[in-house]
């Protein structure tokens, strides 16, 4: 990187990049890479924090053991509040995409690390599978009267075609917004510090104005990975609602 | 880091320029990379709802459950200790009554025993006043008696020496007795 005329070789992108764990070769789509392992590490955290966390299965709870509870108290009410008895149903699914998400996000501030869900790839993938399994269960639970979603019966007759074709085009619109929303946070606060640390590293010595805002901007951005966490989880439910109970 | 990232990225191949130790554009449009991507994700997000739906969620469910039914349960003897201690209160409360109401028979009865013990021992006391009262009069009368008797005597010798002294020619004793009476009976 010294070898590079300006001084400010900063490539806040480079952290995006997906490689293979090992040699060079192609990425296939069963190549192990950073990706791969980062969501493997998600997925030990995930043991570490639900299962080893509650091993004790104590009436009087340990530490590692509130925080599990916690969680699940936190989600399973949050399920049940929006979407009513028949969406706890689902909260095991909701419950999978929350501690995929929280995890994920908060891992990939750990320095060196790679952020899973700052790539659009699997925040689409996740929103187009909601997209799709709500769209699924609304049709399966409620059959074509799923379809007064988009027709505000509360409305005037002759503003509901019109409302209509806005309530469908705001549907098909969801999972974009969803996972743009994930991963476009994502991507913006690491780049964000990224540059801040091309800054220090440019200043050398000196460099405690962008050491100061890279603190900031880490506190900042944690807050931000658990927030769009429980947004994205949030939405979930509400679109699961949506499907469960149509009318408005 | 930087520099393992240039043979890998598909991203810098169509960057495609010498400078290209680094990725040019947004890694996250790739779609080369897109396959790769969603697969991973969907052995990931498989596997975490495996572990939660087989081991966490149960574990968690029961274990919430179980502590619901023990306080449920605490709750409950709590309220039936509760109550056996307003039983005991209220047992405690009649015993209480009870030994005042027996209390107050025995005063009573010990009261009435008292008086007549009283009454007997006062009407006693009183008879032997009466009895006292009466034998002192009769010796206070008789002291009276006798001192008046004293004084008359004193009153006669007196009156005679007198009548003696004053008019000699009389030496009447029953006259000057009969006066020294007269005036005795009027200070009696």
């Amino acid at each position: 990187m010294a070898a590079e005329a300006s001084p400010f070789n900063i490539h806040p992108m480079d952290q995006f990049v997906i490689k293979p764990l090992f040699g060079n070769g192609d990425i296939l789509w069963y190549t192990p890479t950073n990706a791969t392992l980062w969501m493997g590490i998600a997925v030990v955290a995930v043991v570490v924090l639900l299962v080893l966390g509650t091993r004790g299965r104590a009436i009087i709870p340990s530490r590692s053991q509130s925080i599990a509870e916690e969680i699940y108290s936190f989600v399973r009410k949050m399920t049940e509040d929006i979407a009513g008895k028949e969406g706890l149903k689902y909260f095991p699914y909701i419950m999978t995409l929350f501690m995929f998400i929280v995890l994920a996000n908060v891992l990939g501030l750990i320095p060196m690390s790679f952020t899973t869900t700052s790539h659009i790839a699997v925040t689409a993938t996740m929103a187009m599978a909601v997209f799709v399994t709500v769209t699924i269960i609304g049709f399966w639970k409620n059959g074509m009267k799923f379809l007064s979603l988009f027709w505000i019966s509360s409305a005037p007759l002759v503003l509901r075609p019109i409302l209509a074709i806005i309530e469908i085009i705001s549907y098909f619109v969801r999972p974009v917004s969803h996972s743009i929303r994930l991963a476009g946070n994502m991507m913006a606060g690491h780049a964000v510090i990224k540059v801040f640390a091309g800054f220090a590293g440019a200043l050398g010595i000196g460099a405690v104005a962008p050491i100061v805002a890279i603190m900031a901007v880490y506190g900042l951005e944690l807050l931000v990975t658990v927030i769009q966490a429980y947004v994205f989880t949030i939405l979930t439910v509400v679109y699961l609602n949506d499907a469960l109970h149509p009318a408005h | 880091m930087a520099s393992e990232s240039t043979e890998v990225a598909h991203g810098a191949a169509e960057a495609g320029h010498a400078a290209a130790e680094h990725y040019v554009g947004m890694p996250q449009l790739n779609f080369d990379w897109y396959a790769n991507q969603i697969f991973w994700l969907a052995v990931t997000l498989v596997i975490i709802y495996l572990i939660l739906s087989r081991v966490a969620l149960p574990r968690i469910a029961s274990v919430l459950a179980e502590r619901h039914s023990a306080i449920a349960n605490d709750l409950e003897r709590a309220e039936a200790l509760k109550q056996k201690a307003v039983e005991a209160e209220e047992a405690y409360n009649k015993a209480l009554a009870d030994a005042r109401a027996e209390a107050g028979q025995i005063v009573a009865a010990a009261k009435q025993d008292i008086q007549k013990d009283l009454d007997v021992a006062i009407s006693h006391a009183d008879a032997e006043i009466a009895a006292k009262t009466v034998e002192s009069e009769g010796r206070i009368g008789d002291i009276r008696n006798s001192a008046m008797q004293a004084v008359e005597e004193v009153a006669l010798a007196t009156a005679t020496a007198i009548v003696r002294k004053l008019m000699p020619s009389i030496d009447d004793k029953k006259a000057v007795s009969a006066a020294v009476k007269a005036r005795m009976k009027g200070v009696n």
